[in-house]
């Protein structure tokens, strides 16, 4: 209990708390760690895309001088992998390898280069399969399967939700439209390479240190695959070179030099070559989708069936969550009674896929988004206009039972439309020129952990002393976001002190109460609650100190500015030092703990805990684009942003969020792509890599990067620390639409895929000139042994949250309209 | 080292390299490049590495005050030049303006491309106190950065180019 | 981190010492100047050189001799190119090609004589050995196959330098030392349509100076298409130089495509223009003739059907540029060069 007054951090532009030790290259990342008598390793990969083991012979390698250690499969006979339901992946392959790149073996040795050369002494004896390169392939040849669990074949997920009869209400709708879109995969491309450094610490405990962004995760996977009670493992989330999702899934090599370091009794180090990065992956699936849209004659949504086929990769990862990520957040940006929503994730002989910034929902929005553009067309409807018609309210509750907070999604629109000057621009500008606009929404956390349990999903604890020094304590971990920063604002704004007065310990089990992890942009929300929580119980303690020497009333107590008084009389006070001697002094060594759990949600059927959020964000974009007409060549002109952030936490670093996410996005619209070549079948058997390279995997560089500008829209949501909600990821989404909604509104070509390269562009535009449909995209979607669905009453059909049985009713047929 | 005629491989060889100002004795495998010597026998860290095949710029440090990659540069061709990192930036505890500039502007973000822009950036204020945006992105354009869109590294390096061209007219 | 295999480091003090150790050593050594294209091939272990010969110390190579014409020594870096006002002045498409070469620090680094002798590229051969083990290997370099055209007789890989094609456009020559002697060629005849062997430059000869005849009254011009504006090789380089007459009529012409096969290539449609003045339409012939000389293949960034599309594009620009138009934006937006 205090007075309220303004605020003084939180909301402020400020340097963040690690940026000294950034500029000057302090910042330690994993790789920059060593340590006395440390050994060095490296992975031999596999150079098949799918064989049988048959022998591994070490003995060579294991002789060479320098060598100390050499591991394969058989020492580690226990499965791992990040979500429950798919413990697929061992550290190094027991008898089978799924994908060029697969370790097989490990060399431990005094040096890398050692380590190297010994790997070429180690001979495996394969025998090779047929591959499946793609997910029609693998619905087409259920044998061999890829893994021997999963639906079946090389089905790994397979399912079927309806909230409300779809097919009713699409039959009575003015217009259905059917589109089909295909968004490529793409990777993460951090831009430090993940390392891992293990070693054994003076009392026999293995402590970690790795460029992880879950290290609790992590924690937890280390115990089952190294048979070692988790009290007995320390996981240090090193400060990440960014992250991006690329970093979530427990990994491989942290398991073989954790291994290692417990058999030699020394330090032992990995770093991953940029080439093993892409082998590690988890980055975006490449998604095949299907829209059948009903609207209305003024452009209402009425009913969606969508569908969609991932390509998932060699192993589980995220997979399972990834596939409901393709649908389940469609329904939170514009009203939509109904929604039928099928996916399915098939197994592939390349690196697996997982969650990359915006975790599976970048490629439905954009199929979504692109289709609204070409409804908006048809109905003679200002795109923009028609999105603001039927966006959802703050406070409401989706067809699929997410429930929506804070809503700021119509001031996002209306700022990028008045800013970018939509209205003088949108079909007006001369051909070669044109201005697209999409929108989207990102949850702020997870509501459910990916392991089940009813513990906190973060917790922060507080030191305080004599000295006036705070040290907070929390799992979370900084992967480049900022989120030591929130951590340290949002304490300094409860107890009225600065950023700098706090110092953070973060990400590191051995010492720092449980988070979750840097995913599904939960940190600021969940960590900021918690931290919220724990500060304010230090607020009470301080407060309860001085009311007698102030003479005042709790609720009179001001903590400002590193100062404490009274509100009623501001020269009665002491310094917060003062306070916190004052406290210690009534109370003992002051410590304080908060937590956090999210909301319970409200959808009660099975699979409902995939979506829900203690609050969305929402963003709208406008790209400005010229096209050539001669090439196809794209020219980004600029983009506008706007983003319901809630509330900044620190507008410098938001913005920075804003840009990253439009600068990526921008990527992945125009040039991103993690694709894969297979050699003619008669002559190979190759299935590889086709780019695993920074200069062929095709990003941004600053000459290509046109102005953002960034509009910040602050409704603060009240489940949210301060208001605050996510940034880290919700920006990117509306970006790859509104590029291509841009380009046709420049010439008039649709392309109905990602990337949106000029050869693309070009084929349409001759397309058009031919008098042709003027398109290049997807041309249809194949059978997929989708099951039943399970049936849902939306809330507005007096549903209950729970599976009931669809109702009755009598078969319509409709004639569906093919926009494209 | 400096040879005339072929010996055979050497597994190590012996140099006095030129750091930040500082002479240094050191010695390392022959095949190693400059990337390597300073953060694996020298213990400079700061500099970075994302794919050590010359495609990210994270490596970048100045020799003879030109950006250069240090992971296509031979050590063993370093005797005698200039080699600045991003550790001997900052005059004992005062911020090169350029470092400020990319604290406070948002210019760095996870961190990790960091030290190779901001020396990039050094070099072009060295050589053009007023660069324009255009010339600033273009000069920078062999610095990937994952995190920022560029954007407020530009702004960082324009704050900077200012704040060296007050330092200047004060001291003149 | 990725490890340069071990070899032996010499640094010679003349040509000569170096074209001596080169005639010793035979194809075991290597020559290293810049490093830029050599070191990332040896990281990889397509080049696995026994023996680099350094020619850091090497005295001369860095001349620049302005007399009736220009001579550029072969170790000056590509960004010491771009900065000669001689070059700026009278041979702007080396100027132009210097500055687009990769991305601002491997220009400080790379040099003319290097970049002159690029690797030829492709994507089943620029990986790391591991991968490469993954297609078992390829024609050039451990392998039979050449996996862009499987039936090939020979190496498909593409002769990706920005600086040739604006050097045969100008008429340059090289200077080739060895220990046997000298000689001078044209930069046209450095090369031959070969991707493993598409050097005509001997192992044992060292590339020691570009001379550039005196062109009063050409002009010139380099188009390059890449994805990014940085960074990248070329996947179609377009140069072009025109000798007119004062009232514009076409008295010379060469126009050269890099980038669309094993070696730059100068076609016909330079001929075409002879005679004529630079009209829109005399532009497309070229444009159109030059397309077929054109011959991507699927082993470099972006679809090919869609680089010799563009060709005609390139061409056009180039040739407007040259004829006075204004192309400072379509630069700008096409190849983010000022």
């Amino acid at each position: 209990m205090s007075a309220k007054r303004p605020l003084e951090v939180v909301g402020q532009p400020r340097r963040r708390v690690d940026s000294r030790a950034k500029v000057t290259g302090q910042t330690r990342f994993a790789d920059d760690l060593s340590l006395p008598r440390m050994l060095h390793c490296k992975l031999l990969r596999s150079p098949h895309p799918h064989a049988i083991i048959e022998a591994i012979d070490v003995s060579r390698a294991a002789a060479y001088p320098g060598v100390h250690l050499v591991l394969t499969g058989k020492d580690f006979p226990v499965p791992f992998g990040i979500m429950p339901v798919s413990q697929d992946e061992y550290p190094l392959a027991p008898e089978r390898v799924r994908y060029v790149g697969d370790s097989v073996a490990a060399v431990i040795a005094r040096d890398e280069k050692t380590a190297e050369e010994a790997l070429e002494l180690i001979s495996v004896t394969y025998r090779a399969l047929p591959t499946i390169s793609s997910p029609e392939e693998g619905l087409a040849n259920p044998q061999p399967r890829i893994h021997d669990y999963g639906e079946q074949g090389n089905i790994h997920r397979n399912q079927s939700y309806e909230f409300g009869d779809v097919e009713a209400a699409l039959a009575t709708s003015d217009h259905v439209f059917e589109d089909v879109f295909f968004y490529e995969g793409d990777t993460h491309m951090a831009l430090e390479q993940q390392a891992s450094l293990a070693s054994i610490d003076g009392d026999g405990k293995l402590t970690l240190a790795s460029s992880a962004q879950n290290p609790h995760y992590l924690h937890r996977q280390l115990s089952a695959v190294l048979q070692l009670p988790a009290s007995q493992i320390r996981v240090v989330a090193v400060q990440n070179g960014g992250g991006f999702g690329g970093k979530c899934d427990p990994a491989g090599h942290e398991m073989v030099v954790s291994k290692a370091a417990l058999l030699l009794g020394r330090p032992v180090k990995i770093c991953l070559t940029r080439q093993e990065v892409f082998y590690q992956h988890r980055g975006r699936h490449p998604v095949l989708m299907k829209f059948r849209t009903g609207v209305t004659k003024e452009g209402k949504l009425t009913a969606m069936h969508l569908q969609t086929l991932l390509d998932g990769g060699a192993y589980g990862s995220h997979g399972p969550a990834s596939t409901f990520y393709t649908g389940v957040l469609t329904p939170v940006t514009y009203e939509l009674p109904r929604f039928k929503f099928d996916a399915c994730r098939v197994f592939t002989n390349k690196p697996a896929c997982g969650p990359k910034r915006g975790h599976g929902t970048p490629q439905p929005r954009f199929g979504q988004e692109v289709q609204l553009d070409k409804i908006a067309e048809k109905l003679g409807l200002d795109p923009a206009e028609m999105r603001l018609n039927m966006v959802t309210k703050a406070n409401s509750l989706t067809s699929n039972w997410l429930g929506i907070g804070s809503n700021g999604l119509a001031e996002c629109i209306r700022q990028v439309v008045e800013r970018s000057g939509w209205k003088d621009k949108h079909g007006k500008l001369p051909e070669g020129r044109g201005i697209g606009i999409a929108a989207s929404t990102y949850m702020c956390g997870a509501g459910v952990s990916i392991y089940w349990n009813k513990m906190p999903h973060s917790g922060v604890q507080l030191l305080l002393d004599r000295s006036g020094q705070v040290t907070v304590f929390c799992g979370a971990t900084e992967v480049g976001q900022g989120s030591d920063d929130v951590l340290a604002s949002i304490v300094a704004e409860v107890l009225g002190i600065g950023t700098t007065q706090i110092r953070c310990v973060t990400g590191d089990t051995g010492i720092t109460p449980i988070d979750l992890g840097s995913y599904s942009s939960r940190v600021t929300i969940m960590m900021g609650n918690a931290a919220m929580q724990a500060a304010g119980r230090v607020r009470d303690l301080i407060t309860a100190a001085v009311i007698e020497p102030l003479e005042t009333t709790p609720e009179q107590v001001v903590m400002s500015q590193g100062r404490v008084f009274a509100a009623d009389d501001p020269n009665k006070g002491m310094s917060f030092v003062e306070a916190v001697v004052l406290a210690e002094t009534k109370f003992g060594t002051l410590g304080t703990v908060g937590n956090y759990s999210p909301p319970k949600p409200p959808g009660k059927f099975k699979g409902s805990g995939v979506g829900p959020s203690p609050a969305y964000s929402f963003s709208a974009c406008v790209v400005e684009t010229e096209v050539d007409v001669a090439t196809g060549m794209i020219n980004i002109e600029k983009v506008w942003i706007a983003h319901d952030i809630g509330q900044s936490i620190n507008p410098v670093h938001v913005r920075g969020q804003v840009i990253g996410g439009v600068y990526m996005g921008l990527g992945e619209a125009l040039m991103e792509e993690q694709v894969f070549r297979r050699l003619p079948p008669k002559l190979s058997n190759a299935l590889v890599h086709k780019i695993p390279s920074l200069l062929e995997y095709k990003t941004l560089t600053s000459a290509d990067m046109p102005e953002v500008e960034v509009i910040l829209i602050e409704e603060p949501d009240p489940n949210c620390p301060y208001g605050a909600k996510e940034a880290g990821q919700g920006p990117l989404l509306p970006v790859m639409p509104a590029v291509a909604n841009a380009i046709w509104d420049a010439v008039g070509v649709r392309i109905d895929e990602v990337p949106i390269t000029p050869d693309k562009v070009l084929r349409a535009l001759k397309l058009k000139r031919a008098g042709k449909n003027p398109r290049v995209g997807p041309e249809y979607f194949p059978e997929v042994p989708y099951p039943e669905p399970v049936f849902v009453l939306p809330p507005n059909e007096s549903g209950d949250g729970k599976e009931s049985k669809k109702p009755e009713r009598v078969a319509a047929n409709r004639q569906t309209e093919v926009t494209s | 080292m400096s040879v005339g005629t072929v010996k055979e491989v050497q597994r190590r060889v012996h140099m006095t390299l030129q750091v930040n100002g500082e002479e240094i004795d050191v010695s390392f495998a022959p095949y190693k490049t400059l990337l390597e010597v300073l953060r694996e026998d020298l213990g400079l860290t700061g500099t970075k590495h994302g794919c050590e095949l010359g495609e990210c710029g994270a490596c970048a440090v100045l020799i003879d005050g030109e950006p250069l990659l240090s992971c296509l540069t031979l050590a063993v061709e370093c005797a005698g030049r200039a080699i600045e990192t991003i550790e001997g930036l900052a005059q004992g505890t005062q911020l090169h303006p350029l470092q400020e500039a990319f604290a406070d502007l948002g210019g760095s973000q996870c961190g990790y491309c960091t030290p190779g822009a901001v020396m990039t950036a050094k070099a072009l204020l060295d050589k053009e106190p007023s660069p324009t945006p255009q010339r600033i992105k273009e000069a920078m354009s062999g610095n990937i950065c994952r995190c920022t869109g560029y954007q407020q590294i530009v702004e960082s390096v324009e704050r900077a180019a200012g704040c060296c061209r007050n330092a200047e007219r004060e001291a003149t | 981190m990725m490890r340069l295999p071990w070899f032996k480091y010499c640094a010679p003090k003349s040509v000569a010492e170096a074209a001596h150790i080169l005639a010793a050593e035979g194809r075991d050594a290597m020559l290293i100047a810049g490093g830029t294209d050599l070191l990332p091939n040896m990281k990889r272990r397509q080049q696995t050189p026994a023996t680099l010969v350094s020619l850091r110390e090497v005295p001369g190579l860095k001349d620049v001799v302005n007399g009736r014409g220009l001579t550029l020594g072969a170790g000056l870096t590509l960004n010491q190119v771009v900065n000669l006002p001689a070059v700026k002045d009278a041979y702007l498409a080396l100027h132009q090609a210097a500055g687009q070469v990769a991305s601002p620090h491997l220009r400080n680094m790379g040099t003319l004589g290097g970049n002159l002798c690029l690797d030829t590229r492709c994507l089943y051969y620029n990986q790391n050995e591991d991968w490469r083990r993954a297609i078992d290997f390829c024609m050039k370099c451990e392998g039979e196959t050449c996996w862009v055209a499987t039936s090939s007789k020979r190496c498909m890989a593409v002769s990706s330098t920005d600086t040739a094609p604006a050097l045969i456009a100008l008429g340059a020559n090289v200077r080739l030392v060895s220990a046997a002697g000298e000689r001078e060629i044209a930069v046209n005849d450095l090369y031959q349509n070969d991707g493993a062997e598409y050097l005509t430059r001997q192992p044992d000869e060292i590339l020691t100076a570009v001379s550039l005849p005196d062109l009063a009254g050409w002009k010139s011009t380099y188009w390059k298409l890449r994805r990014r504006g940085s960074f990248d090789f070329p996947i179609l380089g377009v140069a072009a130089a025109v000798r007119t007459a004062p009232d514009g009529t076409v008295l010379d012409a060469r126009i050269v495509l890099g980038a669309v096969s094993s070696r730059p290539i100068l076609t016909e449609a330079g001929g075409l223009l002879q005679g004529g003045k630079l009209s829109d339409e005399a532009i497309a012939a070229a444009g159109k003739k030059a397309t077929s000389a054109a011959k991507p293949l699927d082993n470099t960034d972006l679809d090919l059907y869609w680089r010799k599309d563009v060709v005609s594009a390139f061409v056009g620009y180039a040739l407007r540029e040259i004829r006075g138009d204004d192309m400072s934006a379509t630069r700008l937006r096409i190849m983010r060069q000022l």
